[in-house]
């Protein structure tokens, strides 16, 4: 029985939520829900699960491009049904999980899995993302779909993806590294505790739109927004010559986060110069050993360099270089960090500090001030 | 291909896995249309999708237009609307609207709903998809107006699936796997998830509140669904009682019979085991001993961190006495800067109903909804209030496990009704003591 548009409240299903998770447990998993003794990583990409009564469920990890096609999703399904009685799961990290219940099923399924490539030579579904490596790169939809963002998405997942390959397929990391993007400001993809940060950023003051401004927009509502009361009410003249309630941008008092846009759809910001990318390092949302932290910026701009953004693929490369060879075992970048120093940080990755990296907004930016004669010199 | 594009196709080497010859797939798939879909918005969908990136990758700059408010009847969220400002030019794409998907707890699926999931979109949307946006739902990436409503009736009728969150909503819940394959999970993350996602529906799907409101469910500390730093409540879980130990496990780590860290560190040579350098001493409270034969651990110091379990995940063990801590207020930037969420409830159980659970919940709400200002999140409500008022509204005692420490100003709230006598005096009987 289809939809019919003529009478859209006949036999309507609402509030009937998500499917049970139960119904799409692989049968190893529902018969040792709750019960699993430990794990082990038995190569990059390649889990085992142990539970208490002996059985054991062995994970081949793969790297995922978050934007898929059905085309691959359905050769996804293939692949499980195949080798994994018609179950996968997902990982919050855009990674596929492919299970199965014996050992012998593991090396058909990682043949299979690797076999399968793109016509440009790319994997389809590369094996790793696991243990002290480099997984899958969390990110937000940039220019492919996004109304906001300062710079893409997936275009950059994939140059740094490709720059960082071989940490994907292995663990010499001294502690696992995440790397997250988010387009703009508004942070979606919450980078804001990641080890890496790809951050896409305005810097340009919004336009407005003077032709529309007065019809498109609650102009209280774009004020308000505005979270260092940048914007105040101001009249303008329109192009037709009459006059139309606008708002007026205080230049100096603009961060370019966009929240004025979001309300306001007369106040553009994105520009082709002004647009790209802040680098931010540090995070971790872990509580394993220190407390979870906030990622720092130590890059306050690399452009938009389409279409394999190279300046931050090799500014990534060289954080995750240095911190390879100086960190210690167990210890996440921003542990690293903290433990040399941020002033030692900066001398190792050789990255340039400029005023642009100290803090200065609110009270957020005193607390990162050296309150303290204990610093280390540097070069 | 209908459309050039000589950036992006640069984007089709190198080993990770290129979304852009996954686009170009689709797009070759619905031109041959071996199975005779019925397309019910353009064929060439895909080419424009790469048509309008490719012109963003020339410009720098989005061609996707502000908003639009569309959705299904009854709904306030679920569908994000999303129109193209090249619709001459990429007319597959002129409406190109997101439709949310609550995904079923840790994300896994049967290929049979994959399947399904795959047929809808491939004869209603563009076949793109986000598997999955950063909340955890399925994204369905873009369709036309008219195809919203049919979309709505076939996930609910033929699939019996629900949209999930947008707008100012409870947004779709999001849990780790929790027991179902791992063995630090100190609760049910899935089967909490799934009750409250069923028990709070309306606020799902209409949207009463301030500003967005997220639940996460991470089952131990290592915080994999990272709900710490992005639910405005979020649910991680923890245990009372003692880490279970098993020493003969403890010595074959030591013996190097056992690899450290499940085996994450296998890439590189670290050398030996040491059990007094990598646990003892990293140990975040000093409450670990080994004397070479006996692991201790002096449990009532412990802040069960996870780092000696992650270490020796055969050794030790969560205890068993098991349960949750709810933090409160995590947001990203926007914006008053990234927040944190803050320890509310050092610990609490988890077990069906979750009736305790629901009333903190509620409570919360009512709190939010009440004071909160537009667009203003719960963590950006607690500050402006003060976390005092917080636990007055949650009729919660305070506790010195909500602090890191007290505090270091002595501006101090007092109330009228906490200082003996109150506030009010008389002006003239203080005169008669003291001159002008």
């Amino acid at each position: 029985m289809p939809y019919d548009p003529s009478n859209p409240l006949k036999d309507r299903i609402t509030d009937i939520g998500p499917k049970s998770y139960e119904e799409f447990l692989p049968p190893v998993i529902k018969n040792n829900f709750g019960k699993w003794a430990y794990h082990e990583i038995l190569e990059p990409g390649v889990l085992v699960h142990v539970a208490e009564s002996g059985d054991k469920v062995f994970t081949v990890r793969v790297g995922g491009a978050r934007v898929m096609s059905i085309s691959h999703i359905r050769e996804m399904c293939a692949i499980a049904d195949k080798h994994c009685d018609g179950y996968l799961r997902f990982t919050t990290r855009n990674n596929v999980e492919f299970m199965v219940d014996d050992q012998s099923k593991v090396e058909p399924l990682k043949q299979d899995l690797l076999s399968r490539k793109q016509p440009g030579g790319g994997f389809k579904f590369p094996v790793g993302g696991t243990g002290a490596g480099i997984t899958n790169i969390v990110h937000t939809q940039g220019w492919l779909h996004c109304h906001t963002p300062a710079t893409d998405a997936s275009g950059v997942v994939k140059a740094v993806m490709d720059d960082l390959f071989d940490d994907f397929t292995s663990m010499r990391m001294p502690a696992q590294v995440r790397i997250s993007l988010a387009c703009c400001l508004n942070m979606c993809g919450a980078v804001h505790c990641s080890d890496i940060a790809i951050l896409g950023y305005h810097r340009k003051p919004p336009m407005i739109d003077a032709e529309v401004i007065d019809k498109v927009c609650e102009i209280p509502l774009a004020i308000a927004a505005c979270p260092t009361a940048a914007i105040k009410p101001a009249k303008i003249k329109k192009p037709d010559g009459t006059d139309a309630q606008a708002v007026a941008v205080n230049v100096d008092r603009c961060m370019f986060c966009g929240n004025c846009y979001t309300m306001c759809p007369a106040m553009p910001l994105a520009d082709a110069d002004g647009d790209g990318i802040v680098i931010m390092v540090g995070g971790k949302v872990s509580n394993r050993i220190s407390a979870p932290k906030f990622s720092k910026v130590v890059v306050a701009f690399l452009p938009n360099n389409v279409p394999r953004w190279p300046e931050t693929t090799d500014c990534i490369r060289n954080i995750v270089e240095v911190y390879a060879a100086d960190a210690k075992k167990y210890e996440r970048l921003g542990e690293w960090a903290e433990r040399i120093g941020w002033e030692k940080f900066f001398e190792k990755t050789g990255l340039d500090f400029t005023h642009h990296l100290i803090d200065d907004f609110r009270d957020p930016a005193y607390y990162t001030w050296r309150q303290t004669s204990q610093f280390k010199f540097t070069a | 291909m209908k459309h050039k594009t000589p950036l992006l196709d640069q984007l089709e080497s190198g080993p990770w896995p290129s979304f852009v010859s996954d686009i170009k797939r689709e797009a070759e798939s619905r031109a041959k249309n071996e199975k005779g879909v019925d397309f019910q918005i353009p064929a060439d969908v895909c080419d424009d999708i790469l048509g309008v990136l490719e012109l963003t990758y020339v410009h720098k700059r989005t061609h996707w237009k502000h908003g639009g408010i569309v959705g299904v009847f009854g709904y306030g969220g679920g569908v994000i609307g999303r129109y193209c400002d090249q619709p001459e030019m990429f007319p597959g794409v002129a409406h190109f609207h997101t439709i949310r998907v609550n995904q079923p707890g840790g994300k896994y699926y049967s290929t049979e709903y994959l399947e399904k999931i795959c047929d809808l979109w491939e004869r209603r949307g563009s076949g793109i998809t986000n598997m999955h946006g950063s909340t955890g739902d399925i994204i369905l990436l873009g369709t036309h107006t008219p195809q919203l409503e049919e979309v709505f009736w076939e996930l609910t009728h033929d699939i019996g699936q629900d949209l999930g969150g947008s707008g100012s909503n409870l947004r779709t819940t999001s849990d780790c796997l929790g027991k179902s394959r791992c063995e630090y999970a100190c609760y049910d993350t899935q089967a909490l998830c799934f009750d409250l996602t069923n028990e709070y529906q309306d606020y799902l799907h209409r949207p009463a509140f301030p500003y967005k409101f997220k639940f996460k469910f991470d089952g131990c500390p290592n915080c994999c669904v990272a709900s710490i730093a992005r639910s405005d409540m979020s649910f991680i879980g923890t245990w009372k009682d003692n880490i279970r130990i098993d020493q003969k496990a403890v010595a074959a780590y030591v013996a190097g019979e056992l690899k450290p860290n499940a085996g994450a560190h296998s890439g590189r040579d670290w050398g030996a085991f040491d059990i007094q350098k990598e646990v003892i001493d990293l140990c975040p409270t000093n409450c670990m001993a080994w004397d070479g034969k006996q692991l201790e651990i002096f449990n009532p110091e412990c802040t069960r961190c996870m780092h000696c379990i992650n270490v020796m995940p055969r050794a030790l063990r969560i205890g068993e006495d098991t349960g949750l801590s709810i933090l409160v207020g995590a947001k990203a930037p926007i914006l008053d800067g990234a927040q944190m969420g803050s320890l509310l409830v050092p610990f609490i159980k988890a077990e069906p109903p979750y009736t305790e659970i629901k009333e903190l919940i509620e409570k919360l709400w009512d709190y939010w909804m009440e004071e909160g200002k537009n667009r203003e999140r719960l963590g950006e409500l607690i500050k402006r209030k003060g976390f005092q008022k917080l636990l007055e509204a949650m009729e919660l005692k305070p506790l010195p496990q909500m602090v890191k420490e007290p505090r270091t100003n002595p501006y101090i709230f007092w109330k009228a009704e906490e200082v003996e006598g109150g506030f009010d005096r008389d002006i003239k009987e203080y005169r008669k003591y003291h001159q002008r």
